[in-house]
């Protein structure tokens, strides 16, 4: 039995040892309080290895590519985000790259810089301090936006020439549920256990 | 007298908003006078700081700049000389005439229906939080807690803007470019995300207790 106050409404409870895979509701407002889920960091940190090397598989190789007749224009992910600077929107392009590239890259460090010594029983410096800011992040990483964005152009401009997904689209969809898997995957309280467990 | 609910406050804790450690309520004095988290180092509010007035100014910094990011042009295609301008409705508009209305409609939920829906679930719940009402307190805690989820998704129309830009950059033959609606919509909707997070669900479930025991 531990004692936990609901983050949604308050409401302090105590919560009997829950099941691997079951999940504790709050008594009074029925948010959800915890998941238990497998405690395995191996799941996790593979699937983590995956999201890295599609960031970067995402970001080196071509994303759409314009075709009209002869006329062929190749895009990067990163494309947009330059034209709009140029174009007198540094504020939004800073947002974009912010939501698209800065966001989900300082999100995969910092749970590999927590889960790979947690895995190996360490601890890592200020990983508790790390691990909140990886929380804080999380609504402001938008890459499964952008996917639904990019179905949306596609649509938008099929009357006008031929859109062709380069490999960044293809890598850019395994890394959304690559990392959708990883976060599943992950229990955030087995993490924070770590801070009474003795060294 | 009439018994209180328990919550952490009336026992004298604060829960850690982000990890969720139960705190003392009264800090040990810090340097810095902040009360923190010792585990995660995050600021512990048994309730968030001006959570209602901090949120009434954000939602309505958020109507503000709604106006503009509808009124003003989203895009500006130029095609051989040819100027277009197009507005998010008439971009939605544009979907439904030539046939595509499940993209018309996805452009239309996550553009112009998701943010006044969200502005007008966070103004009801604000008022409600204010009158104190104890009505369906547990629907009124799922409301915000899908008002919150959902709200990012309206991002899609900036996103699509950015594509756009970069696919049809084709020199004289044809460009577009991001109208300054762009800017303003992508306001209302990080506006909005932060409106979400300053409010708190605790208020909803205070007026509980409020009539019971006195406010710290």
């Amino acid at each position: 039995m531990h004692l936990m106050a609901c983050h949604e409404c308050d409401f302090l409870q105590k919560i009997p040892p829950v099941p691997e895979g079951s999940a504790a509701l709050c008594a009074r407002c029925g948010s959800l309080l915890l998941r238990n889920k497998p405690k395995s960091f191996q799941r996790p940190l593979a699937l983590l290895m995956a999201g890295a090397i599609l960031f970067v598989m995402f970001n080196a190789f071509p994303f759409l590519t314009f075709k009209k007749g002869g006329l062929v224009h190749e895009t990067y992910v990163a494309t947009g985000i330059r034209d709009l600077a140029d174009q007198g929107m540094p504020h939004l392009a800073a947002l974009v790259a912010f939501n698209l590239l800065i966001a989900p890259g300082l999100h995969l460090l910092a749970f590999l810089y927590v889960l790979v010594p947690v895995s190996l029983n360490r601890r890592a410096p200020g990983m508790f301090r790390v691990f909140r800011y990886l929380r804080l992040l999380q609504p402001w990483h938008m890459v499964e936006i952008f996917m639904l964005g990019v179905l949306v152009s596609m649509v938008k401009l099929a009357k006008m020439a031929q859109i062709i997904p380069g490999v960044a689209v293809y890598s850019l969809t395994a890394f959304i549920f690559v990392m959708a898997a990883a976060s599943a995957a992950i229990d955030p309280h087995e993490v924070w256990e770590r801070w009474e467990a003795p060294r | 007298m009439k018994p209180t609910a328990p919550t952490a406050r009336a026992a004298g804790l604060v829960a850690c908003s982000v990890c969720h450690l139960l705190c003392p309520g009264k800090p040990a004095a810090r340097p810095d006078g902040a009360h923190r988290c010792p585990r995660c180092g995050a600021r512990l509010h048994s309730r968030k700081p001006d959570s209602i007035a901090r949120t009434w100014a954000l939602v309505i910094a958020a109507c503000i700049f709604y106006i503009p990011a509808n009124v003003l042009p989203m895009t500006t295609v130029t095609s051989l000389g040819a100027v277009q301008s197009d507005t998010i409705m008439s971009g939605v508009i544009y979907f439904v005439q030539s046939g595509s209305w499940p993209i018309a409609l996805v452009i239309f939920i996550a553009s112009v229906f998701v943010p006044l829906l969200k502005l007008a679930i966070l103004g009801y719940l604000l008022i409600s939080v204010q009158r104190q009402s104890r009505k369906r307190q547990k629907d009124r805690t799922r409301l915000y807690l899908v008002t919150e989820a959902v709200g990012r998704w309206s991002m899609l129309d900036v996103f699509v803007v950015t594509i756009l830009v970069a696919l049809v950059n084709l020199g004289a033959l044809a460009t577009i470019q991001a109208g300054p609606a762009a800017l303003h919509f992508a306001a209302v909707v990080v506006i909005t995300m932060f409106a979400a997070m300053s409010f708190d669900p605790r208020l909803i479930w205070d007026a509980w207790q409020a009539k019971e025991t006195s406010d710290e």
